[in-house]
């Protein structure tokens, strides 16, 4: 009977204490959601970008949290699967009640997350840069818009390079598609004749490139400068540089600059015959900082490798994280309303020395840089932008979106805001 | 620390030889300002190097060309770093001597990008002008073609006047006639300067043509200008015929690598088998372990990974046959998924050995460049390699089929396998032989694969459509239909590439064979007679 007695203390004690804990939990964390796929095709790029969220999640709890609570990181793998990517979000934003999300690489996942998204108010942090056209409420872009990589590039190679026609070279789908269209409208508006352009599009992991790589010599042979700027994704990119290498073609007579290649691609890759081509982003590892090699040596210990680099998404990441805490803590809640209007015109230090600034169109501020790619599979900066550039949600060289803006701020909250007829033209993406 | 002092000072010692050498003060001031000065700042500098020392600091450019020019921190000494065999190896830049090796953190890199490569190039080009080499010459008249000044042309005329070598005399000939087209007043000397480049081929000569015919005031030199320029255009619209039929060639030798283990699987035995592709995978990662291996010797690694390739997929090819297939015999449709999900298991077991991350894979440096036959007509030597490898795997592989008591069997159990049995023929163990050869030809197919393109756990997939595509467009069971159908869809597809793109050259192609298929379903050559059945 005694016994029976102290049991059923026990158990009510220690029911009681377990509540008290849950409560305590429940009460003391910020739950913030990473939504990367930890497998299938896009598992290579996105587990690296989940690691440097738990990294910044673990760094934050050390200093104490935030609002005196502690951050609880909820992985969830959307397994590169488009419309698992909009099922994840809600099961994030209804069952986990996460603060705020980071997550997508490709434009259609984020296409997938978006109606879910608007339609539960969660908050987006998207770290990749991308074809633009879209400025979303619930979402922050913290990775480069056309304006913010394709466009200076293209500048740099016209005046520093003298560059006098062009090639423009792309996978077959939205992403090259898009920031073409962008390129050649920019490039016709500064005088370049149509012929002096020329456009070609290979499918998804083309691997002979004999015929496009003499096309190319052939079309830069012709006695005006040539570059061919390439949006070609992903493992399509190495036989491509090494046909280039092969056919004689060298980066001093017709240099390529790639919007996709970066340390974290050119890690697994010979890089022999890519040697002097360019790469535009908005960070490199290279670039000699403080903040910068703290970074790259708080990431090497967080992975246990000493081998791994960073790579742009990674600092958008990176500005993203720390932009969301400080946001927090102005607005003093979690409350997505509030963390959302508290976001517009905050400031952090970027890892190149400057500093990103969070605009009224949900898009960051950010330096471009051009690198060429060297041996050890670095990229040495040899231009960059004075100062930072501000990111345009609507590019100003498509006929469809020259005259809208985004703007989340009072009066016009609205983020495809047509400047000409003074309406929120509703016009969704 | 001792060491490394005795070290600068040996190494100043040496600077301060050479520089008493040179006896030229300013010079020595300028390979200092090479050290500190800006990437945009550093042509006037290399160009004033040009002017004090030229021929000199040739080894200095080709040094910093190649990207792999130093100095040391503390005292600005100029030295070269190359990295041979996964070793670093230290020389002095001026005398080639070798040096101690020094502390990464000491030294650093001096960086270059493409507008000093340009330059450098350039440079280099009107230093070699001058140098003893007949070759060297000729490639320096070539890079120079492109801009003419005249205190270059200048230097040619004096130069030639010395020349003994008929091919630098002409192109010698070619750079004046090319100066004096665009540049002398008198119409008599542009005709015969276009008469003089009548012939040439080179891309500067087309370009400089085009624009006589433009701009040109004189009827005569234009008239020839144009009969110039149209003959010219003829002939390189041959030689690029020529190199589209190469293009052709080369993309039909990799189907042929990639389809012709297919035909004697799927051919001779009549098994589908779909992790074919994770056989020439295997061939690919093969080649990947023994660079791994043999990091110091990558020009002999492709001799070495290509038998084992041959046994690494061979055996895992007699392992499936006789693990699995050998069970489903006669029932495609089972052998069908088997080998299907042999070829998830396989891709799922490289992921896990070896990441999902692509490998690298080198080229050897006797597989990169290409075979220049004259400026218009340019043969990559990987692909002539790879071609010349394909016919000979299949060379060798008619051989075996037809010369050898193991080929004998296959063909005797192909036809009629009861019959074969009857005869005494051990039926089992030919069946297991034969998707082991096919196999291990895949796998040599994949060394060859690793060259082209990215060796990663998806290599197969790339290529099995390609190959059944083949093996069914040649004709089940026929050898010779595998390589005609190989080198058609290649030839084809680089015909009608540069008209309608890639992607849809690809659609046109398949288009064609679904077509083909309807009008002739056994393919170009059908098996004839009981075979058959």
């Amino acid at each position: 009977m005694k016994l029976n007695k102290t049991l059923k203390n026990m158990v009510v004690g220690a029911s009681a204490s377990l509540f008290t804990m849950g409560a305590i939990a429940a009460e003391e964390t910020i739950k913030v959601g990473v939504l990367h796929s930890l497998s299938g095709t896009m598992a290579i790029s996105e587990t690296t970008l989940k690691d440097t969220v738990l990294m910044m999640i673990e760094e934050q709890n050390k200093k104490g949290g935030l609002l005196g609570k502690q951050l609880e990181p909820v992985v969830v793998d959307p397994a590169s699967n488009w419309p698992l990517f909009a099922e994840k979000t809600r099961e994030l934003l209804t069952q986990e009640e996460a603060d705020v999300i980071f997550g997508c690489w490709t434009s259609v996942s984020r296409k997938s997350v978006l109606p879910v998204i608007e339609e539960l108010n969660g908050l987006l942090f998207y770290p990749v840069q991308y074809e633009g056209e879209e400025s979303s409420k619930n979402v922050f872009y913290t990775g480069a818009a056309p304006n913010q990589q394709a466009i200076p590039a293209v500048d740099y190679l016209m005046n520093d390079l003298d560059v006098k026609r062009w090639v423009l070279a792309g996978t077959d789908y939205v992403y090259p598609r898009t920031t073409n269209k962008v390129l050649e409208s920019y490039l016709k508006s500064k005088g370049v004749d149509e012929k002096d352009i020329m456009i070609n599009y290979t499918p998804f992991g083309h691997s002979d490139w004999q015929s496009i790589v003499t096309d190319i010599k052939k079309f830069g042979g012709e006695g005006k400068k040539t570059a061919v700027v390439s949006t070609i994704n992903g493992d399509a990119n190495v036989p491509f540089y090494k046909e280039l290498g092969n056919q004689g073609v060298s980066s001093e007579d017709i240099p390529v600059v790639a919007f996709s290649v970066g340390e974290e691609e050119l890690s697994g890759i010979d890089t022999k015959p890519l040697v002097g081509h360019l790469a535009a982003w908005n960070y490199f590892q290279s670039v000699e900082t403080e903040i910068n090699e703290a970074f790259i040596a708080q990431w090497k210990s967080f992975i246990k490798d000493d081998k791994r680099v960073t790579n742009d998404p990674m600092e958008a990441t990176y500005i993203g994280f720390n932009m969301w805490v400080k946001a927090v803590e102005k607005a003093g809640t979690t409350d997505v309303d509030k963390v959302e209007q508290a976001m517009i015109g905050l400031s952090v230090p970027n890892l190149t020395g400057g500093t990103a600034t969070m605009n009224k169109n949900h898009h960051l501020s950010k330096p471009v840089l051009i690198g060429e790619i060297q041996d050890n599979g670095q990229l040495e900066v040899v231009w960059q932008t004075e100062g930072e550039v501000v990111g345009d949600a609507w590019s100003n060289f498509l006929p469809g979106s020259k005259d809208l803006i985004s703007d989340w701020t009072a009066p016009i909250s609205c983020g495809n805001y047509n400047t000409k007829t003074k309406q929120c033209t509703g016009q969704s993406l | 620390m001792r060491n490394s002092l005795i070290i600068l000072a040996c190494l100043l010692s040496m600077l301060l030889s050479t520089a008493h050498a040179s006896s030229d003060k300013s010079t020595q001031a300028l390979l200092i300002e090479l050290t500190t000065v800006k990437l945009n700042k550093a042509i006037p500098v290399l160009k004033a190097l040009e002017e004090n020392d030229g021929d000199k600091m040739l080894p200095l450019f080709n040094t910093l060309l190649k990207g792999q020019l130093y100095y040391v921190k503390s005292n600005k000494d100029l030295l070269s770093i190359e990295k041979v065999d996964g070793k670093k190896e230290y020389t002095d830049v001026f005398s080639g001597e070798a040096l101690e090796p020094l502390a990464t953190k000491l030294t650093k890199k001096i960086r270059v990008n493409n507008k000093l490569r340009r330059f450098l190039r350039d440079s280099i080009a009107r230093i070699q002008l001058s140098s003893s080499e007949p070759e060297s010459r000729e490639k320096a008249l070539i890079s120079l073609l492109s801009q003419l000044d005249e205190s270059t042309i200048n230097t040619i005329r004096s130069l030639k006047v010395n020349e003994s070598n008929t091919s630098v005399i002409e192109l010698m000939d070619v750079a004046i006639a090319m100066y004096a087209l665009s540049n002398s007043a008198e119409a008599t000397e542009r005709l015969q300067a276009v008469r003089t480049l009548d012939g040439r081929l080179e891309n500067e000569v087309r370009n400089l043509l085009v624009s006589t015919v433009k701009n040109e005031a004189d009827i005569k030199v234009k008239a020839a200008a144009e009969k110039s320029l149209a003959s010219l255009e003829d002939r390189i619209e041959n030689y690029q015929f020529v190199n589209k039929l190469f293009f052709g060639l080369s993309l039909g030798s990799v189907l042929l690598l990639a389809a012709v283990g297919l035909a004697i699987t799927f051919g001779v035995m009549g098994v589908i088998n779909m992790a074919h592709g994770e056989m020439i995978m295997l061939g690919a990662y093969t080649t990947y372990v023994v660079q791994m291996m043999m990091p110091n010797a990558i020009d002999y690694s492709l001799w070495v990974a290509i038998p084992l390739a041959f046994l690494v997929s061979g055996s895992v090819g007699v392992l499936i046959e006789r693990g699995v297939i050998r069970h489903l015999h006669g029932r495609p449709l089972e052998t069908l998924l088997a080998t299907f999900g042999i070829s998830l298991i396989l891709q799922q077991l490289v992921r896990t050995i070896f990441s999902p991350l692509n490998r690298q894979v080198e080229s050897p440096t006797w597989m990169s460049g290409s075979l220049d036959i004259n400026p218009v007509l340019s043969l990559t030597l990987n692909r002539l390699y790879i071609l010349a490898f394909a016919l000979l795997v299949f060379g060798l592989l008619l051989l075996i089929l037809n010369r050898t008591s193991l080929g004998l069997n296959v063909r005797a159990v192909a036809q009629n396998r009861n019959m074969a049995k009857a005869m005494g023929i051990r039926t089992d163990r030919v069946d297991a032989m034969t998707f082991g050869l096919g196999s291990g030809i895949a796998g040599m197919a994949g060394v060859a694969l690793s060259q082209l393109t990215n060796v990663g756990p998806n290599l197969g997939q790339a290529y099995i459509i390609d190959s059944f595509m083949v093996v069914v467009f040649g004709g089940v069971g026929n050898l010779w239909g595998t390589l005609v159908a190989a080198f058609t869809l290649g030839i084809a597809n680089k015909f009608i590439e540069p008209i309608t793109g890639a992607v849809l050259a690809s659609i046109i192609v398949l288009v064609f064979i679904i077509l083909f298929i309807q009008k002739r379903p056994k393919g170009l050559f059908p098996q004839k007679g009981r075979a058959a059945e």
